[in-house]
């Protein structure tokens, strides 16, 4: 599958990533490359294969829903690129 | 006597420090001192010399009172993709580029638990994607080997490029790394050391920045195989905090070391013959099949049939579980925020300045492979492949205990000298990639040098949860090739 510029930008927009018009082209070159060697799965006959999506046959454990670690405020807003009064500082979302 | 204790392995370490034949302070101290002296091979983000010294100092107070715990004093580096509490994390990205986390990773948390002391956060791929550790935000690390008679320095390999070299350069004893399609074997083979990734799940992924959660798996660097196993056994075990880490008993790892190979069947699958394999070390390859004949392993040919079609499997799957986990990266909570007009302006720029390139065009591919109308034909299509090749390597298993391959198709090649073409760097990982995507363990052991003077390595791939058989074979493999060359870049400082 061929990309070209048009498709690397919505991709970029679609995975929210700021991508440079002079840089699209190159990258839909290269994004054409890995996607046209990855289609030689092609070749392998599927149809009665069931997807795999974890290697682990292990059962997974329930575990009772209560609260291990709370009161945590000042380490979770600690990284924060913004914060006041205890709080994430964001972007205004609705206009 | 503190100038060699560098050079001392982690078991003598452990001897000489049982025996107060030296403090862990001074161990500490040479290891700091080398640390200092290989600056210029880049191997660390962040340096914890302090940290260290007081770690160590608590070491000596638990080894008089005679509390001393199984890696007591031992000096490691950690890569810098596992999470520690107060000390800087950045996965080599400039998205994490100052993010301290509140927490500690499990793995961590359990070395230090057992008396291991940090030497500070090696350096990496972004975020573990690469084969050269060219792709860090803090610039390219070196292999402390360079060709005999030439100055230009080599890759180190990648993803876990920091922690090798550390190991290598004698700046630790051992060092974590994570291998998600060959990032702990890979760098281990071209800087001539050993590296284990185990079985996934026997480590706690708890606290490791995730890359791609189905094949990320943490391991050890060593300089011998039974120091590699001395680091693994206080890494592995359970963890509530990991579903997908398994509540199995942890194995003795150092069980099946110095046993003989009698009675184990060993293959050789002929389809890892491809094409792009250097001569020599396909020689190296059948040495090591005779090696083990010689040990008394029952050594055949066997058949993966599917292979050749592991690389673009992987390179589906990764990107797709990449696309995803790095979706978290907003610039909001934390990591780096670069306002834009609006918000969805402010996402992209952040993510756009704090992303490397080879990360930008993982979460792209993922995006694509994920995206409607091509989810079937790409990711669910690779998922399908995935389990042929977890089949192919079950109906091996019923034949042989192990499989013996190369760890890379080729040397570590100079800095500056990588292919332009992503997919041609993608063959790096030609036969590493197949463990991460079936789960099972494996290991590289240096097993010779190549014409132009660089370490080779030998891979060894087992049964689910089987550690100590691959151990054990890979303990023979070194007992036989009897590597001990040290880096020429670094000879007398190594």
């Amino acid at each position: 599958m061929a990309i070209d510029k048009a498709t690397v930008a919505k991709i970029a927009h679609l995975a929210r990533l700021e991508v440079p018009e002079e840089k699209q082209e190159h990258l839909a070159k290269e994004l054409s490359g890995i996607l046209g060697w990855v289609e030689q799965l092609g070749e392998v006959d599927t149809d009665r294969v069931e997807p795999l999506r974890s290697v682990m046959s292990i059962t997974q454990d329930w575990r009772p829903d209560r609260v291990t670690e709370g009161d945590r405020r000042d380490d979770v807003l600690a990284n924060a690129p913004a914060r006041q009064d205890g709080y994430f500082v964001v972007p205004k979302v609705v206009e | 006597m503190s100038v060699d204790l560098h050079r001392l392995t982690l078991a003598d370490a452990r001897k000489g420090l049982a025996a107060k034949e030296f403090k862990a302070v001074e161990l500490a101290e040479a290891s700091i001192a080398q640390m200092e002296c290989h600056r210029a091979l880049n191997a660390f983000i962040t340096e914890t010399p302090e940290r260290a010294l007081d770690m160590a100092k608590a070491a000596d107070e638990r080894i008089a009172k005679g509390e001393a715990g199984p890696l007591e004093g031992i000096p490691i580096a950690v890569k810098d993709l596992f999470c520690t509490k107060g000390i800087r994390t950045t996965a080599a990205s400039n998205i994490l580029g100052n993010f301290v986390p509140p927490y500690e990773s499990t793995v961590t948390k359990q070395l230090w638990a057992a008396g291991a002391v940090c030497l500070g956060k090696t350096s990496l791929d972004q975020f573990g994607m690469g084969s050269a550790n060219l792709n860090s935000a803090f610039g390219p690390v070196k292999s402390p080997w360079t060709r005999p008679g030439d100055a230009k320095p080599l890759v180190p390999g990648g993803s876990s490029g920091g922690s090798a070299v550390a190991v290598a350069a004698r700046m630790c004893l051992a060092a974590t790394g994570t291998d998600t399609g060959g990032s702990i074997r890979q760098p281990a083979a071209y800087t001539g050391i050993t590296g284990i990734k185990p079985t996934y799940g026997r480590c706690s992924r708890f606290g490791i920045i995730a890359y791609a959660s189905s094949l990320d798996q943490a391991g050890a660097f060593a300089r011998n195989v039974r120091d590699s196993a001395l680091l693994l056994q206080a890494m592995a075990g359970h963890d509530p905090n990991d579903s997908t880490s398994a509540d199995l008993p942890v194995p003795d790892f150092e069980a099946g070391i110095g046993k003989s190979l009698k009675g184990l069947k060993i293959g050789i699958p002929k389809e890892y013959r491809v094409e792009g394999l250097s001569p020599e070390i396909d020689r190296l390859w059948q040495q090591g099949a005779d090696w083990l004949r010689a040990q008394g392993a029952e050594v055949k040919e066997v058949s993966l049939p599917h292979s050749r079609y592991a690389l673009a499997t992987y390179y589906i799957i990764a990107p797709a579980e990449v696309s995803s986990n790095l979706a978290r990266y907003d610039g909001m909570r934390y990591g780096l925020r670069v306002e834009g007009r609006n918000l969805a302006e402010t996402y992209e720029k952040s993510r756009g300045a704090g992303f490397g390139e080879e990360a930008k065009r993982r979460i792209m591919i993922g995006t694509y492979v994920l995206s409607a109308g091509y989810y079937d034909a790409y990711y669910v299509k690779a998922q399908k492949v995935r389990r042929i090749l977890v089949d192919d390597f079950r109906k091996v298993f019923e034949e042989v205990d192990a499989v013996l391959a190369p760890t890379t198709p080729t040397p570590a090649f100079r800095i500056g000298e990588e292919p332009d073409d992503p997919v041609a760097m993608y063959l790096n990982d030609v036969f590493t990639v197949t463990a991460n995507l079936t789960g099972l363990p494996g290991m590289s052991v240096p097993a010779g040098l190549s014409s132009d003077g660089l370490p080779l390595g030998l891979q060894v791939m087992g049964k689910p949860w089987d550690e100590p058989t691959v151990l054990q074979i890979g303990a023979a493999l070194e007992e036989a090739a009897q590597f001990n060359t040290l880096p020429y870049g670094i000879e007398a400082r190594a």
